[in-house]
Order: structure tokens, then sequence, then C-alpha cells
């Protein structure tokens, strides 16, 4: 089975202080640590794990800008057999539609069964790129995947609903699955799969190499242009409790005590 | 006149309420952009659903199919193409849910309209439609202008707008349904419910919540002592039990449970939207967390900036001191 993954190189934004930069449409870059989009590496440990069960390829694409050879890299490290990265100074500004045009692009000449990735992406949260690719190649989708059986020709999954349900459904192969988290445990990687990964090639295409038009792709082949960035307006803040750690937990306990429950 | 579509949510025979929450925003829209205000029910004897939007929306389009008695993409892409393409309505709202997201981007891309996902704040001013939505896990809020189109998508974050019940007696007016043919592509199955938890969170009086900063499996004992000392459960985000530390019954959200305990402590736990839609119902909420920017601090009571392992000994000391007993 020829897997394709579709992964995102993000900042790490869940534990940092983010700051908006000058432009006020972004946020400030530098200083934070980039690494896969969470999503996209349970993806990727999915794809894996059917290769080694079932034989086949594993092709890592992504778009972005040079940078994203450090996530390439990591899936090469993990089981990825290819990478590929998607790189034009055009692609600037893409939304998930834009993005999932020029992955369209290149994935209209790569043979596969199955392409899978994450659900959404932890910094723009469009959650769109899945099955816009799926509807692009005249495929089917499937979205939030938390488990994945494949059949003669067809997929078996386990789609996440609100409040600890899900759903079983059947969807025809090939098609899209978009994977939430929790679906496997991504491994590891071993320094000598990394020291390994560092000799494979990364194939880098730009905007000539689609058959895409300047107007396709960036801002101008975008449904979403973004205006105005600012810090979310609060409607409750709340009342900070300072000092020694002794002093705020006296404080905490004391509260607590008031309301009875201790 | 224009036309307002809200795509009705319902699952074993109950409207979601995300449904309620849109329509009361559709209403506001409709008066605003002076256009009808128009919920969209599909399904299989749904007659009952038809009723109640009825109270809700100036009309409601009823398409009943037995291809539709469960949600299925395939399905509802075809129907809701065809009514799209027949109503051009100037927008079309979907709950930004399990059942919206593996709709309404398809759906957008077959019908190259334009998508603006997750939404919280959607406003028609003059020929332009601004959305805003937040990014980076809810730090921050971003207004965005969406491509010009004679008709928009949009999918809606759940509980970003507070239903209210209006005073409506609209009209159903019931359609044929166009499938014709089989739904063959994609299947659904069946339902499969959470597994039952030994403990249920939703029961005890005290939750002490743990989240991403708890950073090692090892930390988590400390942390539930404190909540035993308490007479309280441990609970957590989403990133808990998605590294197999604590089973799924423990996790508080909108994919987890929904919570509402005299006492929310939360350790670590950055309040992601999805996190805090499960907990900001809770009698007295207390956060601890590094980051002064954590969305969480907007939803809470009390806030300790401060690295939790610093105060969870300090507290689980001090409460024990209270009840007369040792550490």
């Amino acid at each position: 089975m020829d897997i394709i993954v579709c992964v995102k190189h993000v900042p790490e934004t869940a534990e940092a202080d983010i700051k908006i930069d000058a432009s006020g449409k972004a946020i400030e870059k530098i200083g934070l640590v980039f690494d896969i989009n969470e999503w996209d590496d349970y993806a990727l440990e999915e794809a894996v794990r059917i290769k080694e069960k079932l034989g086949g390829t594993v092709t890592a694409i992504t778009v972005g800008s040079e940078d994203a050879d450090i996530t390439l890299r990591k899936c090469l490290a993990r089981g990825a057999d290819k990478a590929v990265r998607l790189t034009d100074a055009k692609f600037d500004g893409s939304d998930g539609y834009a993005v999932a045009k020029i992955l369209h692009s290149a994935l209209k000449v790569l043979p596969f069964d199955l392409i899978l990735t994450g659900a959404l992406a932890g910094d723009d949260g469009y959650t769109m790129v899945g099955p816009i690719l799926a509807e692009l190649l005249g495929i089917l989708h499937a979205t939030m995947v938390k488990k994945i059986e494949l059949g003669d020709g067809v997929a078996k999954v386990n789609r996440e609903l609100e409040g600890g349900l899900e759903e079983i459904v059947e969807v025809k192969l090939p098609a899209v699955l978009t994977v939430q988290t929790g679906i496997n445990e991504p491994r590891y990687v071993s320094i000598l799969g990394i020291r390994k990964a560092m000799k494979k090639e990364i194939k880098v295409l730009g905007l000539a190499d689609t058959g895409l038009s300047e107007k396709d792709v960036g801002e101008a082949g975008s449904w979403i242009k973004i205006e105005k960035m600012f810090v979310p307006p609060v409607e409750k803040q709340a009342e900070f409790i300072k000092g020694t750690p002794e002093e705020v937990a006296t404080k905490i306990a004391e509260i607590i005590k008031s309301r009875g429950l201790i | 006149m224009n036309e307002l579509f809200v795509l009705a949510e319902h699952r074993k025979g109950q409207i979601r309420d995300i449904t309620f929450e849109m329509l009361t925003k559709g209403r506001e829209l409709a008066e605003k952009t002076n256009s009808d205000l128009t919920a969209v029910l599909l399904g299989k004897e749904v007659k009952e659903h038809a009723k109640t939007l009825s109270e809700h929306a100036k009309k409601v389009l009823l398409i009943e199919d037995a291809k539709m008695e469960n949600f299925n993409s395939e399905a509802y892409h075809k129907v809701l193409s065809n009514l799209i393409n027949e109503h051009k309505p100037l927008l079309t709202m979907i709950g930004h849910t399990s059942f919206g997201v593996d709709l309404a981007p398809s759906l957008a891309a077959a019908l190259k309209l334009p998508l603006a996902t997750d939404c919280i704040e959607l406003e028609f001013e003059g020929e332009t439609f601004f959305i805003t939505r937040q990014m980076y896990g809810g730090k921050v809020n971003v207004k965005a202008t969406v491509r010009k189109a004679e008709s928009y998508i949009v999918t809606i974050r759940q509980a970003a707008f507070a239903a209210q019940k209006p005073a409506i007696n609209g009209q159903i007016i019931e359609k044929p349904s166009p499938l014709t043919k089989g739904i063959t592509e994609k299947r659904f199955i069946e339902y499969i419910l959470p597994p039952p938890s030994g403990v249920d969170i939703t029961a005890a009086d005290v939750l002490v919540g743990i989240g991403r900063g708890i950073k090692d499996e090892n930390n988590m004992p400390a942390v539930e002592e404190l909540a035993k000392s308490l007479g309280g459960v441990l609970a957590c985000s989403r990133p808990i039990v998605d590294k197999g530390w604590l089973p799924s019954g423990r996790q508080v959200g909108s994919s987890g449970k929904t919570v509402k305990p005299k006492l929310y402590i939360a350790f670590g736990i950055s309040g992601a939207f999805q996190h805090v839609l499960g907990m900001k119902n809770s009698d007295l909420i207390i956060a601890v967390n590094k980051d002064p920017n954590a969305p969480i601090f907007n939803f809470a009571d009390y806030g300790i900036v401060e690295d939790l392992f610093k105060i969870v000994p300090s507290l689980k000391g001090k409460i024990y001191e209270l009840k007369g007993q040792k550490a």
C-alpha cells in the first residue's frame, strides 16, 4: 500500500508566550520552536504502522519554506521512504484552500492508495485541507479518525464525535483520512535514524512545477485573508493570587475552605 | 430577498445545541442583511424536529430520506449542493462539529464557494464579509475578510453564540429527496459508546484537572493525592488521554465530558476552547499555569502564574493542616 502523508511545519505554541508582530497580522516567530504539526505526527505514525503491516511506501509531503526540512527529516527518520517539499515565495499567505490546491497539483502525478493527514493544524486550525484535497482528487474522505481498519478496497474507520461518542464509517479507497490525536503512540526517533535520514533526498518543487498559476496560490488563491490579529477580549479575568508558593497555597486553601469544601 | 441557510444538526433523535446557537446568530444576520432565515433539515422521520425548528426560523426546508437517517457527508453533500445551487443563499451556516468538518470543506470546494471555518463572529459590512476566528489554540483572534462571492459557507464554533428562544411561527416546506441512487461510497455502520469508566467525573464535587503542563506521567500521583485530600478526583484535558496516562472517561471538554463541580482546579491546562467548553460552568475555578497569557485565566475565578510543581506540595500541606491531619 502506497501512502501519502501531508504534514506541516508549525511553531509549538501550547506552552509558549505568543506576541503579535509589527504587521499586526501574524505572530512573532523568533524564539519559537518549530516541529511537525501534532495531528500530522499521529498521521505519519499511522502511515508507518500500516506500511510495516502491509508493505508499500510512505511519502511525506509539505507546503512550506526550507525550514520545513526539519519536519520532513523527522518523517524520514520515523519511517517515511520519500519526502517532497513544495516551496515558492508565491505560496506565502495561502489558506487551507490554497494549500490543498498546491498539494493536489503534486499528488496528481504520484501514485497512492491512501492519503493521511492531521485533522487540523495547531497554528491556523482551519480543519479543511484533507477533505478539500479529497474533493479536488475526486476521491472520498473521512475526518477526525481515531481508528483505521483496512479491508479489500475499503477503509473502516472510527470517527470521533462529541462527548466521547464515536461512529464507524466505511469508505471506498483511495481516500483521504484526517487523523485525530491519540489514534496511536508516535514512536521516538533514534539518533541512528536521524543520521540515516540526513542522507535521504528531499524533492523540492516550486510553482512552475505545479502547473498552477500565481492567482491559484498565496493570498490571491485563498478564501480567507487575515486583516487583523489581536489578543482575545477578556470576558472574565481571573483574580490573580501572588506571593511565594507557601503564601499562594495558604490563600487558595482559605478560599476553598470558605466555600465549605474543606 | 436574500436567504440565509442554517443546516440543522441532529443525532440520535436530538437536535444539537449548535443548531439553536446558529439560528440565533442567523436571525440577527437576517435582519441586518434583509434576508429570510431558513433552517435546512435533512434526515429520516424528522417531522418533529421540523416543528421545533419552525419556532426558530421563518422557513424550514425539510427533506426526508432513509439514506439520511444518520449523518453521512456523501448524502448530505449531494442534497445540500442541490439546495445551495437552487436557492443561492447569501450564507450557509454549518456547525464546526465532527459532522460539519466532514461536510463543509468538500462541499465548498465542489461548489467553488469560499468557506471560513470555526468562526466565532460574522459581520456583513457593505459588500464585505468579515469573520473572526481563533488561531494558535485560542491564544490569538484574527479578523479576516472572505473572498467576495454570491454565496458563502461558514462553520460555526460551538458555544460561540448563546442560543435564544424567539416567538416565531415559521413555515415548513417539504421537498422530495434528490437522492435517486443509493449512497454507496461512504457507509455509516454504527455508533460506539464511550467505554464505561470506573470513576464518574460528572458526579464529583471537586475535580483537579491536569494538562500538558504536567510533563510526565510520574508527576501525576502527587496531583492525585492533592485531589484526594479534597475528596475529589483527577480529571484532565485531551493531551493526557492522547498519551494514555488517563482513560478517556476522565477527559473534560467537547470530545469528553461536560462537568459542573463545586470546585475545579486546573494545573498546567492552557485552556483551549475545547477544554473550556466542558468546565466553564463549574462553581469555582482556580487555575495554575506558568504562562500569564494562558486562555484559562479568562475563565477562572482565581489565577496563579507559577510552576504547578511548586504549588501542588504547598497546597496539599495547607489542606491537611486545615483538616487537622498530617500530610
